[in-house]
C-alpha cells in the first residue's frame, strides 16, 4: 500500500471545512455486567469472569441490571438530554467472535437519552457548544488477542484468541451531533469535548473513565467539504483513539489525509480506519457494513425500559456539581481570572487545591504550593501532580506552619522535600531534619549581635541612615543559624541591636 | 425486510447467506429464493389485516422495567468456560483467522 498524500494543516483548513463527530464508549463501574451477575473488574485471569448468559450458551436468559439503567439516565440527565419515556434493546447480529453470541445486545432506534449538549471551554477560554444527538446503553465486546502474523494486528494473524470477562460489561455510548464550523479548532474541540465528556463522568462516578485501561474510548468521525460549500463529504470513522492526545492527533491527520485524497483527484471511501499511536497516522480496516447489515431487530429476551417520571426526577436529583458549577465556583471564591483558572484545569491542580484549602489552608497560598513549587517537583519526577507522594493535608500543615512562624519559606520547601522523599509527616521531617525555625530569642540575639560586631563597617552605615545596609548582615544571620531564623524578626533585631 | 412486490432477488439471498456465513450453491439460490419469497408473502399478509393505528409487536407479555439489582452471581469457572470450546490456549477460546489478508 502507498503512503497517503498528506496536505499540510494550514492549507487543509484553508480549503475545507471539517466536519466533526465524536462517539465515545464508556464502560460503567458497576459491579456486575449488563444483563448477567458477572464481576466487571480489569486485569483478571482469562475467562474467569464469565456466565452462561455472557458466554451466550443455550437456555440462558439475561436481565437488564438496574444501576447501570440509573448510571446512563445520570449521564443523559448530565448531558441535558431527554429522557425516553420507552426504550427496547435490540440485537446487532454480525459474525465476529468478540461476541460469543453472535450478536450485540444494544439500544438501537430507541436509545435512552436524546437530544443535550455539552458546553466545553477550549485553550483560549472561549466556550464551544457540542450538540449531543444520544446516549445508549449496550454492552462491551470480549478481548481479541491475534498470534502469528508479523505485528499482531488481526491482519496476517493466524489465529486469534478470546477472552470474555470483557464482554457484556455495560458501556453507554455517547454520540454527538455532526459538529460543523470548528474549522482550524477541529482538533482542539475534539480534545476539549472528550476531556470536558470525562471530567462530567468522572464527577457522576459511575465510571472511572480511564482511556489508558479502555474504560473509556473514542470514535472520531471525520468528513471534509470544499470550504463553504455546504456540501457534505464521505466520513471516515476512525477507532482505538486511546488518549486525550490521541484524539487531537487523529482528527488533525484524518484532515491531512483526506485533503490529500480529495486535492488528487479521488474519493474519500467510507471506511473504518485505525489510529496507530506510534505514528500518529490511521490505516484502513473494514470497509463499513450499511447498518441493514447488522439486521438489528428488538430483543425478545428483554423487555422495554419505561422510566416513569419520578424515577427520573429522584435521578436528577442525585446529580453532583458538575463540573463547570464547580470551576464558576471556584473561580468566584478564589477571585481567579479565566487565564488563571484556565492554568489551574490544565496542571490538574483544581481538586488538590480545593482539597488542600479544605484542609484549612487559605487558597491564595495552596494554589501558590501546588502551581509552583509542587508542579516544579512532579515535572523534575516526571509524575502527574495528583501522584507525587504528598497530600492535601499535608501541604495544609506545612502552610499552617509557616503561616504560625514555626517555619519559614525556605525551611517549609525542605519540609516538602522530606515529605515527598517520604520522611513522614511535615511534623515528623521537621522534628527528623530539626528544621523549625529558631524561636528561641536569645539564641538570635547572640547570633545577631555576633554578625554586627564582625562588620563594624555595615553597622556604621546603618547608623548613618542606610537601613538596606542590614540586608548583608541578615545573610551573616541566616547563614549561622542554618536558614533556620526568621528573616523578618532578624531584620528587626539587627536594627534594634546597631542602633545602641 | 419487507416483502417486495417484486420478490426476494438471488442476489439478496447470496447477502444473507453471506452476512451468516452459510455457503450456498448457485443451485440453492434459486431454490431459497422460491422459499424466502413464499415466507416473505404470507408474512406480509399480517399487515394487510393490521390497522395503522397498531404497532408492530415485539413482545408478546405486556411487560415492562424489568430489572435485576447489581449484585454478583457466581458464574463458571475458566475450566468450565472452556469445557465445550473446540480449542482453547493460555485460557483462552482460540478461533481460526478472523480476517483474510485483503480485509
Amino acid at each position: 500500500m502507498t503512503a497517503p498524500t498528506l496536505v499540510e494543516f494550514d492549507e487543509v483548513v484553508e480549503r475545507f471545512d471539517p466536519m466533526l463527530g465524536l462517539e465515545v464508549h464508556v464502560e460503567l463501574n458497576t459491579q456486575t455486567k449488563m444483563f448477567c451477575g458477572c464481576p466487571t473488574t480489569f486485569g483478571a485471569e482469562p475467562n474467569t469472569q464469565v456466565c452462561p448468559t455472557c458466554l451466550g450458551l443455550p437456555g440462558s436468559l439475561p436481565v437488564v441490571n438496574r444501576a447501570a439503567v440509573e448510571s446512563a439516565m445520570r449521564i443523559g440527565l448530565a448531558l441535558n438530554c431527554d429522557i425516553a419515556p420507552w426504550g427496547r434493546f435490540a440485537r446487532k447480529n454480525y459474525f465476529y467472535p468478540d461476541m460469543p453470541k453472535n450478536f450485540q445486545t444494544s439500544q438501537y432506534d430507541e436509545p435512552i437519552a436524546v437530544n443535550g449538549h455539552l458546553d466545553v471551554v477550549l485553550d483560549d477560554g472561549s466556550t464551544f457548544r457540542v450538540e449531543i444527538e444520544r446516549a445508549h446503553m449496550e454492552e462491551d465486546t470480549g478481548k481479541s488477542l491475534h498470534v502469528g502474523g508479523a505485528t499482531g494486528r488481526i491482519h496476517g494473524a493466524e489465529y486469534s484468541l478470546l477472552d470474555y470477562n470483557r464482554a457484556g460489561v455495560p458501556l453507554i455510548e455517547i454520540v454527538t451531533k455532526m459538529i460543523p464550523g470548528t474549522r482550524e479548532r477541529a482538533p482542539e474541540v475534539a480534545r476539549a469535548y472528550v476531556t470536558a465528556l470525562r471530567d462530567l463522568i468522572k464527577a457522576l462516578g459511575v465510571s472511572d473513565v480511564r482511556m489508558d485501561q479502555g474504560s473509556m474510548r473514542c470514535d472520531v468521525n471525520l468528513s471534509l467539504s470544499p470550504r463553504d460549500s455546504g456540501v457534505l463529504g464521505t466520513r471516515s470513522e476512525t477507532k482505538n483513539v486511546n488518549s486525550l492526545r490521541s484524539v487531537e492527533r487523529a482528527v488533525r491527520y484524518e484532515m491531512s489525509r483526506q485533503a490529500g485524497v480529495l486535492l488528487g483527484g479521488g474519493t474519500v471511501v467510507q471506511e473504518t480506519r485505525h489510529f496507530e499511536e506510534q505514528s500518529g497516522s490511521t490505516r484502513a480496516g473494514r470497509r463499513k457494513e450499511t447498518s441493514e447489515d447488522y439486521r438489528y431487530f428488538p430483543e425478545p429476551d428483554l423487555v422495554p425500559i419505561a422510566p416513569p417520571a419520578e424515577w427520573v426526577d429522584e435521578l436528577r436529583g442525585t446529580l453532583p456539581e458538575l463540573p463547570w458549577q464547580r470551576r464558576a465556583r471556584l473561580q468566584a471564591d478564589w477571585s481567579l481570572t479565566n487565564e488563571e483558572l484556565r492554568d489551574l484545569v490544565n496542571a490538574g491542580a483544581l481538586d488538590l487545591i480545593e482539597a488542600t484549602v479544605a484542609a484549612g489552608a487559605p487558597a491564595g497560598e495552596a494554589r501558590s504550593w501546588w502551581v509552583a513549587y509542587l508542579t516544579q517537583q512532579a515535572n523534575s519526577q516526571g509524575v502527574p501532580l495528583d501522584e507525587l507522594p504528598i497530600t492535601p493535608e499535608q501541604v495544609a500543615r506545612v502552610i499552617a506552619l509557616v503561616a504560625s512562624g514555626e517555619l519559614n519559606n525556605k525551611l517549609a520547601r525542605q519540609v516538602v522535600d522530606g515529605v515527598l522523599a517520604g520522611e513522614g509527616s511535615p511534623d515528623d521531617v521537621v522534628a527528623a531534619r530539626g528544621l523549625a525555625v529558631v524561636s528561641d530569642e536569645g539564641e538570635l540575639i547572640a547570633a545577631v549581635d555576633e554578625a554586627l560586631a564582625a562588620q563594624p563597617d555595615v553597622v556604621e552605615k546603618i547608623r548613618g541612615g542606610k537601613v538596606q545596609a542590614a540586608g548583608a548582615i541578615v545573610g551573616a544571620v541566616m547563614k549561622a543559624t542554618g536558614g533556620k531564623a526568621d528573616a523578618k524578626r532578624v531584620r528587626e533585631l539587627i536594627l534594634e541591636r546597631s542602633a545602641g | 425486510m419487507s416483502a417486495d412486490p417484486a420478490g426476494l432477488s438471488r442476489d439478496e439471498v447470496a447477502h444473507l447467506a453471506r452476512l451468516a456465513r452459510l455457503a450456498v450453491t448457485d443451485a440453492e439460490l434459486d431454490v431459497f429464493a422460491g422459499q424466502l419469497d413464499v415466507i416473505l408473502g404470507s408474512v406480509a399478509r399480517v399487515g394487510e389485516v393490521a390497522a395503522d393505528d397498531i404497532p408492530p409487536t415485539s413482545h408478546a407479555v405486556p411487560l415492562q422495567n424489568v430489572f435485576r439489582p447489581d449484585e454478583l452471581r457466581p458464574g463458571l469457572t475458566q475450566q468450565q468456560a472452556l469445557a465445550g470450546a473446540p480449542a482453547a490456549e493460555d485460557g483462552r477460546f482460540r478461533v481460526p483467522q478472523i480476517l483474510g489478508e485483503e480485509a
